[in-house]
């Protein structure tokens, strides 16, 4: 914490934190689209409210919980260290603190981002059937139980890290404080995806099929929409990636390439499956084949050459293309593919390291250690999330409940829990009322 | 007086439209529908997911026209709209009580 103030760095994280904030409504764009055009709004809502909610518990307890100096079991940060970001922003001399050149407060800001868009992905598992209200308090309890435990596990001094208490020193041993063989999560394949892809999973399940799954025609209705949205969430992710080097450097330069080489490997691995499988290579398979590409080159983006990168990206898109199908095998209703595209290709991502990693990958003569680690490092994200995930979800919908009622998921849900149409097509709609709910206005009066 | 009622190929209108103007037809009301006979709909995909379309977007020419031009029009019509392939449309005709010009207040053949 001695050394000076690297600007360079500093501006690079600044942009980098700004440009994850994007991913979000980016998000909403690219799920929004998929959603029929009576929940779209619902479904943006969703993404929205994380923008909202997440940020204010971040600033409260989240950077405490991810990142303070006392943990729990190597599980959590003490929530009480740094609540409120008490003694996070100011060294001794109260001067803004900094860590390796960069100011803290700034990271609090860019980590911010990544809880947020971590909490908006899960949305898409349960479209167009939730109570708002109680996926907000899941949002708050999930992001509390889930993610800052996840967060500070690998990259806050946890054990999924590449600490001695951790699980990688403990399979192959530590030296000098490090384990041998450090497990690799560039910037967020288990914390993020692999997390969020499990919470879907288990939402979809525990909450039920929408009314019509498998029978109705759910079609996208805004494809434009969905390509919007991918093409926002491909722009965003190069701060989701390239910032996570910490550096304004060439390491960020290697993950910036090659956020672009896998995520453009991945639109063609996706559509070449369309084109076999389907006949036709479409447009929302493009947009899918962005998003799994990035998601599959987020923990590897600073450990991969950019040729190893479109061997991943092609893997990741034709392989997602393939697991999209699966919710109609086993009857789960994962309405916009969190599972298909975000777990299978945060799981292809995290384990397929242990071969491409420049450093330490069984392609590289560095033997079969990494991929044991990675695995368990998915394997044991898995299990906390599905846990959190069940602690917080069951209790939810013996309580408050997750569905609306049947009547208004037919009509729309956008009515019934906002009060709203997205799209106004009619001139004739209707009369206007006052600014206070109920009270007709009397002639001459009004805007 | 005569209502013919045309539900024809979208690709088809503009011909139609024309053969009906140099007949000497003066309007017509025009609405974008959806519906299926025995063409039924269409497949579509996506993320595998195959879905059938039911409905497929369709042409509605409505024209109130005189008794003696009903069979020449829905002619005209037919032999305009026809590709030969399913899913061409329909035709029909109807009889019409009264009709009124809003303008002027004209009734029945006045107003055509």
């Amino acid at each position: 914490m001695e050394d000076a103030l690297d600007p360079g760095l500093t501006a690079w994280m600044l942009t980098s934190a700004s440009l994850v904030l994007l991913m979000t409504p980016g998000l909403a764009f690219f799920y929004g689209g998929m959603v029929r055009a009576k929940s779209v709004l619902n479904m943006m809502m969703m993404c929205f409210s994380a923008l909202g909610l997440v940020t204010v518990i971040y600033v409260l307890w989240g950077w405490s919980m991810s990142y303070a100096d006392s943990g729990v079991l190597g599980l959590f940060g003490n929530p009480f260290e740094q609540f409120g970001l008490q003694g996070t922003m100011y060294d001794d001399a109260g001067e803004f603190a900094l860590d390796g050149g960069l100011p803290v407060i700034v990271d609090v800001g860019f980590q911010a981002t990544f809880a947020i868009i971590t909490v908006a992905l899960i949305a898409g598992a349960i479209a167009d059937r939730v109570r708002f209200s109680t996926w907000l308090v899941f949002s708050a309890l999930w992001v509390t139980l889930s993610f800052f435990p996840l967060a500070y596990m690998v990259w806050g001094g946890g054990i999924l890290g590449d600490g001695e208490s951790g699980i990688a020193a403990w399979l192959f041993g530590a030296e000098d404080g490090e384990a041998l063989v450090a497990p690799i999560d560039f910037a967020g394949g288990t914390v993020v995806h692999i997390n969020a892809g499990v919470a879907a999973l288990v939402l979809a399940v525990l909450i039920g099929v929408r009314k019509g799954f498998g029978r109705e025609p759910m079609r996208p209705h805004n494809l434009p929409f969905v390509m919007l949205g991918a093409g926002l969430l491909w722009f965003g992710w190069f701060g989701f990636n390239a910032g996570s080097a910490y550096g304004a450097n060439g390491e960020a330069g290697l993950a910036w390439v090659n956020t672009l080489t896998a995520t453009a490997a991945a639109i063609l691995g996706w559509l070449i499956v369309e084109k076999i499988r389907d006949g036709e290579p479409t447009s929302l398979g493009a947009a899918s084949g962005i998003v799994a590409g990035l998601v599959a080159v987020t923990p590897a983006a600073g450990d991969l050459s950019p040729v190893g990168a479109i061997v991943l990206g092609l893997i990741a898109g034709s392989v997602c293309a393939m697991a999209v199908g699966l919710k109609y095998r086993f009857n789960y209703d994962d309405s916009l593919d969190v599972v298909g595209v975000h777990l299978v290709g945060g799981l292809i991502g995290t384990v397929a390291l242990g071969f491409l990693a420049t450093s330490g990958g069984l392609f590289y003569g560095d033997g079969i250690k990494l991929l044991v680690v990675q695995i368990a490092i998915a394997a044991f994200a898995m299990a906390w999330s599905a846990v959190a995930t069940l602690v917080i979800a069951v209790p939810l919908k013996a309580t408050m409940g997750w569905r609306i009622a049947e009547e208004d998921e037919v009509a729309g849900i956008d009515l019934s829990e906002h009060g709203e149409s997205a799209y106004d097509f009619v001139a004739v709609a209707g009369s206007r009322r006052s600014h206070f709910t109920g009270t007709t206005l009397t002639e001459g009066e009004g805007a | 007086m005569k209502l013919v009622t045309a539900v024809i190929k979208p690709h088809k209108w503009e011909d139609v439209r024309e053969a009906l103007e140099g007949f000497g037809v003066t309007g017509m009301t025009v609405s974008e529908v959806s519906g299926y006979g025995r063409q039924k709909g269409h497949t579509e995909v996506y993320r595998g997911a195959e879905y059938d379309i039911a409905l497929v977007p369709k042409i509605r020419i409505e024209i109130v026209v005189d008794d003696e031009d009903a069979d020449d029009i829905v002619g005209l019509i037919v032999k305009t709209a026809q590709t030969g392939r399913i899913g061409d449309g329909k035709v029909w005709v109807s009889g019409i009580e009264t009709v009124v010009r809003v303008r002027t207040g004209d009734r029945d053949a006045a107003a055509i």
